[in-house]
């Protein structure tokens, strides 16, 4: 594996060896020794084109962990009509001395455009692509819900997922869609149609206009932040009427199966998509994702950059990174 | 060969002179000043592209008229139409004036600029259509191409207008509201690559609208790069009212599909967008049977910083001339669905009839000699760094294709040989 761009690009196997070690990394740096020195002397560029303060401290955490060298650059901004061509930037980093770039940015495409294009020799990590793709998200939220709803079984099987909210401008959804029906899960999309994507149904998970009709079936809710400007384009005629036919209020929360999960990327809108109740309650993962996001993202980062599960781990029975 | 039989042209001061059965090639050589022995290929009227960007003025580092006509003419085109977004805008008869003398100038085949419906391609006022019709370019094809004329009145008014010179109006059908950010069509492919879909129906919708103004008014249209299979359906419904519509499809539109966009490659980024195989196949079905009259090419040259950078902001277009009728076999003549001479028809009589290009587009004693030679068996590769265009925005790089373009003559000069440029030009 040298890159990592979408969730579309790996195996079963693929999937289950960044799980594993991402699982090993966390029992690893549990103990007294948080800090692991195997990418030590590798510097790690995270290349954000669009402001996310989560993301980039996630992958700085997690590559600090394993030692590596970390260096942030932020630009907005990056079409040819604005300044600097991203092919300009990308070569300018590189010429920094980088490794392996972390990328994040709102054009749907770009982490592949710099993997693909020959400008760079850079490995590439993408953190969120336009609507397109956000993969170490999903990795991260398929990991959450192996370890909270499914006793650490990878295999999804008998597994249902609903994901709520703005699904046409999600990266979050499209990659998880990717992610979890490949594991087995039964994904349902669950939003008013204007914010469906035409084609979707093509994504291989189910499509609902109703949470109401959902909701009690799920093992997992996974709601998505709403903007409210997508008001302003009639994308929804109020917030209130949004967060009333859509969002996770206190009284949907009976509806829920007892041990059913709620998970949100963040950063969430309380009183809109989801309620305070709900997510401060005992079924909320909300923190559980951005603890294991740091894990997840070792593991990535650890994956790609040459790391062998083996080196980590005196109990795993699985092979090195592939 | 015509036709499939073996024959002899003459040409005298551009003018086809006689047409007769093959002698001996030898006696030929004798008799002539200069002779081409094309025995073996297939003599066509030179190629007519009703749809051309040479980005002169404002553009020259994208294409200038010269290096346009050279792509033109090695792709067997003895004219080209060029299309009105340059800087400054051709909505003056002073700029299509300015654009016909490059023309000349360059003296590799016709160039007949095109006039803007509007000014400044803004779609509020009518540009100076007269003006320009009267000019000594005689505009007749009036087109705000790149932008659609949406604005109801301004494109009823626009048709009416052209009645009293004979124009046509050549649209660029796009809903623009329901197109705001658009990058690829709208379906499966574009929700899967988190691109903002261009429905189909923002097309079909003004061609509709159109076809109808056209039909109330009396009018002229002409639609220019249809891409839908429902585009292809209102045409056909149109022409049966007898309403006087005409249409046209691009060459990669007749071969290239959505998916296309997958690896995010903006070479593969054009307006109108890359569609979906049904559509192709309706397309095809739409040429074949004349409900689409003509191809033409939509060239559309970018530089290099256009192109290489992230598909959202990069530039709408590709090149077209010097493929145009490799495509075009490709998708018709390797098919099966139509014969070499309904291609000839689409691609060079029926555009000169569109454009009341009288010297092009026939092959007949007393006729201007504007022909092309071409070889139907051959294949070549596309190498995007070896074509006459400024630009390297071929989405069919490292592609085979079918058919070789020979010999190309203008105004009986011979400008392209054996698929080269002979640096000869018409004065």
């Amino acid at each position: 594996m040298r890159h990592l761009l979408s969730i579309d690009d790996l195996s079963l196997d693929q999937v289950h060896v960044l799980l594993d070690t991402a699982k090993e990394l966390a029992h690893v740096t549990s103990g007294p020794n948080k800090k692991l020195p195997t990418l030590r002397g590798k510097t790690i560029v995270n290349l954000f084109f669009e402001d996310s303060t989560r993301t980039r401290l996630s992958f700085e955490a997690a590559a600090k962990k394993l030692s590596a060298d970390v260096i942030n650059f932020t630009a907005k901004g990056s079409s040819v009509s604005k300044g600097e061509s991203l092919k300009d930037t990308a070569q300018t980093i590189e010429a920094l001395g980088a490794d392996l770039m972390v990328v994040r940015h709102h054009a749907s495409g770009a982490p592949r455009i710099l993997a693909n294009s020959g400008w760079i020799q850079s490995q590439i990590v993408n953190a969120g692509d336009g609507t397109a793709g956000h993969p170490s998200q999903a990795l991260l939220d398929a990991f959450t819900i192996a370890k909270r709803a499914h006793s650490g079984s990878y295999d999804f099987n008998g597994l249902n997922v609903a994901i709520v909210g703005d699904i046409l401008h999600s990266r979050v959804a499209r990659s998880n869609v990717s992610l979890l029906t490949k594991m087995g899960a039964s994904v349902t999309l669950v939003a008013p149609a204007t914010l469906m994507p035409l084609g979707a149904e093509s994504w291989g998970a189910r499509i609902s206009y109703s949470l109401d009709e959902v909701i009690s079936d799920s093992d997992v809710v996974m709601m998505l932040r709403v903007q409210s400007e997508r008001m302003k384009n009639s994308f929804f005629p109020s917030e209130r009427e949004y967060a009333r036919d859509y969002g996770l209020g206190t009284s949907r929360l009976p509806q829920m199966k007892p041990e059913a999960i709620i998970m949100h990327p963040g950063p969430m809108n309380r009183g809109l998509e989801i309620s305070g109740a709900a997510a401060d309650s005992a079924a909320s993962v909300v923190l559980d994702q951005v603890r294991n996001g740091v894990h997840m993202r070792m593991s990535i980062l650890y994956t790609l950059l040459g790391g062998s599960l083996a080196s980590v781990s005196t109990q795993s029975g699985e092979g090195g990174a592939k | 060969m015509i036709d499939g039989a073996i024959v002899d042209i003459a040409v005298t001061d551009g003018v086809i002179s006689s047409i007769t059965g093959a002698r001996d090639p030898k006696a030929d050589a004798a008799s002539s000043a200069h002779s081409i022995d094309a025995q073996h290929n297939l003599l066509i009227p030179g190629l007519v592209d009703l749809h051309t960007h040479l980005r002169q003025p404002g553009k020259e580092g994208a294409e200038t008229v010269l290096t346009g006509s050279q792509a033109a003419v090695l792709g067997g085109f003895t004219a080209v139409s060029a299309m009105a977004n340059t800087s400054p805008v051709a909505d003056t008869a002073g700029v299509v004036e300015q654009v016909a003398r490059l023309g000349r100038e360059a003296g590799l085949c016709d160039v007949f600029p095109i006039g803007a419906v509007t000014v400044g391609l803004e779609g509020k006022a009518l540009a100076e259509l007269s003006a320009m019709a009267q000019s000594q370019a005689g505009v007749r094809v009036f087109s705000d191409d790149g932008h659609c004329v949406h604005d109801p009145l301004i494109m009823r008014r626009a048709l009416e207008y052209v009645k009293a010179f004979g124009g046509v109006i050549a649209q660029h059908a796009q809903e623009p509201r329901l197109t705001e950010g658009a990058q690829m069509n709208e379906g499966v492919v574009s929700s899967r690559l988190g691109l903002t879909g261009w429905p189909a129906a923002a097309e079909e919708a003004i061609i509709a609208r159109d076809i109808l103004l056209a039909q109330h008014v009396q009018s002229r249209l002409h639609i220019c790069h249809l891409t839908t299979k429902g585009g292809v359906e209102l045409v056909r419904w149109a022409k049966a009212q007898g309403i006087n519509v005409t249409a046209e499809v691009t060459p990669h539109h007749l071969l290239l599909t959505d998916e296309s966009a997958n690896g995010y490659d903006a070479v593969f980024k054009v307006n109108p967008p890359l569609r979906t195989n049904e559509d192709v196949l309706a397309l095809r079905a739409g040429l074949a049977d004349g409900t689409i009259d003509i191809v033409a090419t939509d060239h559309a040259p970018h530089s290099s910083d256009s192109k290489e950078c992230e598909w959202d902001v990069a530039a709408f277009g590709m090149l077209g001339l010097e493929t145009a009728l490799s495509v075009v076999a490709e998708a018709m003549i390797s098919t099966g669905k139509m014969d070499w001479a309904t291609l000839v028809t689409r691609m060079s009589s029926a555009p000169a009839l569109i454009g009341g290009y009288t010297d092009h587009g026939t092959i007949a004693v007393g006729s201007r000699a504007n022909l092309a030679i071409i070889d139907t068996e051959a294949l070549w590769e596309v190498d995007r760094n070896r074509q006459a265009s400024k630009s390297k925005n071929t989405p069919f790089h490292g592609r085979t294709l079918p058919v070789k373009v020979m010999h190309t003559i203008f105004n009986g000069t011979h400008v392209v040989s054996n698929g080269e440029l002979t640096g000869m030009k018409y004065e």
